[in-house]
């Protein structure tokens, strides 16, 4: 890897935008000492009404986590007064698993020798049928980083396809230009979720090797550049324990909490996906992302940002999802497979992850009634 | 006794205006009951037309519903989703919401003013959620709105009267029926809306995540009633901090001079 390309720099085609959120999310994540807060800050911001920056700063903290119990009933509290009883429920598609990155620690990435492929528009076609015969009526798009093999119009086709049997379309796949979110919003699409993985630029930059991915501040700027593009909602996310998880969860709120202020209109939502630790570790690393932190950064975005959505992903188990969304996590996602083609039974490209929970669309509903909530399929007009 | 909520020659015995959208669906008929609510609120954007979970196969029948249009950011938004409303076979009602903060859900009054216009013209029942400014409110009456529905708090917030003094302007210099949406957390809340001389009072968070909700919808429709009863016969005159001076200013004044 003798010649990697500088990380912070755009390349040509990438539009760039004037923004200062990058900056200001960085200078505060630098900033951020998670050792100097006490007990009584963690008292402080969650007697508070409203959380501020230096709240959320408290409630990630280690000496927070005696906290817990304190903060999911005050996050149950919150998710209530927002959501009411409901949880909505979604399943991911992916089409295509082409990808051009060159991530370390990805499945699909452009080194690794799995079954590569993307879907037809009959496929497509046919996949979105099955889904909708679950009673699903919102749909996550997702593609391997490919702008080869999955260009803009591709997609664009598949958000319309999309549009024929749900209410509500979102995108995951590669940041592009604002232009290129305002066709995929004409096409259907209404949301844009974005994993920036870490804000940590110098460990991003050691873990994303090759491919359009590699543009740090490319990436950073694609929920912004989707909302330009006339999107009503974004998501974003920290891969939490690909670094200081801490300091990840703190730049991925900010980040949110910085783009809201700028377009009072956009609609924010969180993911929480995180690196498993180590079982049988011989030491206890600081850095990992066990249950308990997991569950206290929910509660911490919750708190920080209690009208946002938060999605709880197949990664986590029955139990810890089943449980999640009593108290903070508003989306929910089921009969998910991240192989390319699964749904109508004709798999023809491998998996990006393995999943921790295979309910179907049924299970989840039923475990989302017995949990004394609404199951909702849609809450979303498009406009 | 004959006092009805008259919306625009629609009449109705009950001044309970119940929201659907925070709900477990199976509750919704219980709660509608309990409250003897005859006008409910319903998202359009919730009125799914799927077959799963479809909240419109929950609401009980004979009671009219008022959807809104919540997820509009303008006024544009706002007269397509009435539309599409109408279309659907939700009648004439619509609650006009436009709202383009995520974070509070706060009005923007001056595209609801221009949805109003629109959609009044166009036959609908036109009952805007507002912020209680009294220049907003004279236009949205110009404008043709069939009642005026400021807000108490934030939705969802739990936090009452919190523009108490200016749904009190509203209450006094407004010709319409003022109807207290968003913010009403308690059955006391709702009670003293009433008091002061609301037509009406909605509500959706408070009773939706209630420990009890049928008994907690039975709670507001009594606080509701016991609000009204209390405007209608008159509240008795408050007398402000401290008694009458003992020894008045005006003592030394001679009848005859």
């Amino acid at each position: 890897m003798e010649h990697r390309i500088d990380h912070m720099k755009y390349l040509p085609d990438m539009e760039v935008i004037k923004s200062d959120i990058l900056d200001e999310v960085i200078t505060e994540m630098e900033a951020y000492d998670y050792d100097k807060y006490t007990a009584s800050d963690v008292s402080r911001a969650l007697n508070k009404d409203s959380v501020t920056p230096e709240d959320f700063k408290a409630l990630l903290s280690p000496v927070a986590l005696p906290f817990l119990e304190e903060m999911a009933r005050k996050a149950q509290a919150e998710t209530r007064k927002h959501f009411g009883n409901s949880i909505y429920m979604f399943t991911p598609l992916y089409i295509a698993n082409y990808c051009e990155n060159y991530c370390i620690y990805c499945g699909f990435n452009c080194h690794n020798k799995i079954n590569r492929a993307k879907l037809t528009s009959e496929e497509i076609d046919r996949e979105m049928q099955e889904i909708a015969k679950t009673g699903l009526q919102e749909i996550l798009i997702l593609t391997g980083e490919s702008r080869k093999m999955s260009d803009v119009k591709y997609i664009g086709e598949a958000c319309k396809t999309a549009r024929k049997y749900f209410k509500l379309v979102g995108v995951e796949v590669y940041p592009m230009n604002s232009d290129e979110y305002a066709y995929l919003h004409e096409c259907g699409a209404d949301f844009v979720t974005v994993f920036q993985e870490t804000y940590n630029s110098d460990k991003y930059e050691t873990l994303h090797l090759e491919g359009h991915k590699r543009i740090f501040p490319y990436r950073f700027c694609a929920q912004e550049r989707a909302i330009l593009g006339g999107m009503r909602g974004v998501g974003f996310a920290a891969l939490l324990g690909l670094d200081d998880f801490r300091k990840d969860a703190f730049a991925t709120g900010m980040h949110a909490y910085l783009l809201q202020r700028k377009y009072p209109h956009a609609e924010i939502a969180f993911s929480c996906p995180r690196l498993r630790p180590i079982i049988n570790n011989d030491k206890i690393n600081p850095k990992d992302v066990h249950e308990p932190q997991l569950l206290q950064i929910i509660c911490a975005y919750r708190l920080f940002m209690p009208f946002s959505n938060i999605t709880i992903s197949t990664r986590e188990c029955e139990r810890f999802r089943n449980n999640v969304i009593k108290i903070a996590a508003t989306k929910i996602s089921a009969g998910v497979s991240t192989g390319i083609g699964d749904h109508s039974g004709e798999k023809k490209g491998d998996e990006q992850f393995e999943i921790s929970d295979p309910r179907n669309v049924d299970e989840v509903y039923k475990a989302i009634e017995d949990a004394g909530l609404q199951p909702v399929m849609s809450d979303y007009v498009y406009v | 006794m004959d006092d009805k909520l008259i919306i625009q020659g629609h009449e109705f015995t009950s001044r309970f205006i119940l929201g659907s959208g925070k709900y477990s669906l199976d509750l919704i008929k219980a709660a509608v009951e309990n409250a003897g609510a005859q006008i409910i609120t319903l998202a359009l954007r919730r009125a799914a037309t799927g077959n799963v979970a479809n909240i419109l196969d929950y609401i009980p029948e004979g009671v009219t519903l008022l959807p809104n249009t919540s997820g509009a950011r303008n006024a544009g938004e706002a007269v397509r989703i009435a539309r599409l409303a109408r279309e659907v076979g939700c009648g004439d009602f619509i609650k006009i919401e436009c709202i383009r903060d995520s974070k509070y859900l706060l009005p923007d009054n001056t595209e609801t003013i221009k949805a109003t216009e629109i959609l009044a013209k166009e036959g609908f029942v036109v009952m805007p959620y507002m912020y209680p400014d009294l220049n907003a409110a004279r236009d949205l009456k110009n404008a043709g709105a069939a009642t005026i529905m400021p807000l108490g708090a934030p939705i969802g917030s739990n936090k009452g009267l919190c523009t108490k003094e200016f749904i009190q302007i509203l209450i006094d210099e407004i010709d319409l029926p003022i109807i207290i949406d968003a913010g009403i957390g308690r059955p006391s809340q709702a009670c003293e809306a009433m008091e002061m001389g609301a037509a009406a009072v909605m509500a959706n968070t408070a009773i939706a995540t209630a420990g009890d909700v049928p008994a907690m919808a039975c709670a507001f429709k009594r606080a509701i009633e016991a609000g009204r009863a209390a405007y209608l016969s008159g509240l008795g005159r408050v007398i402000e901090k401290g008694a009458s001076a003992s020894s008045p200013l005006t003592g030394f004044l001679e009848m005859d001079s």
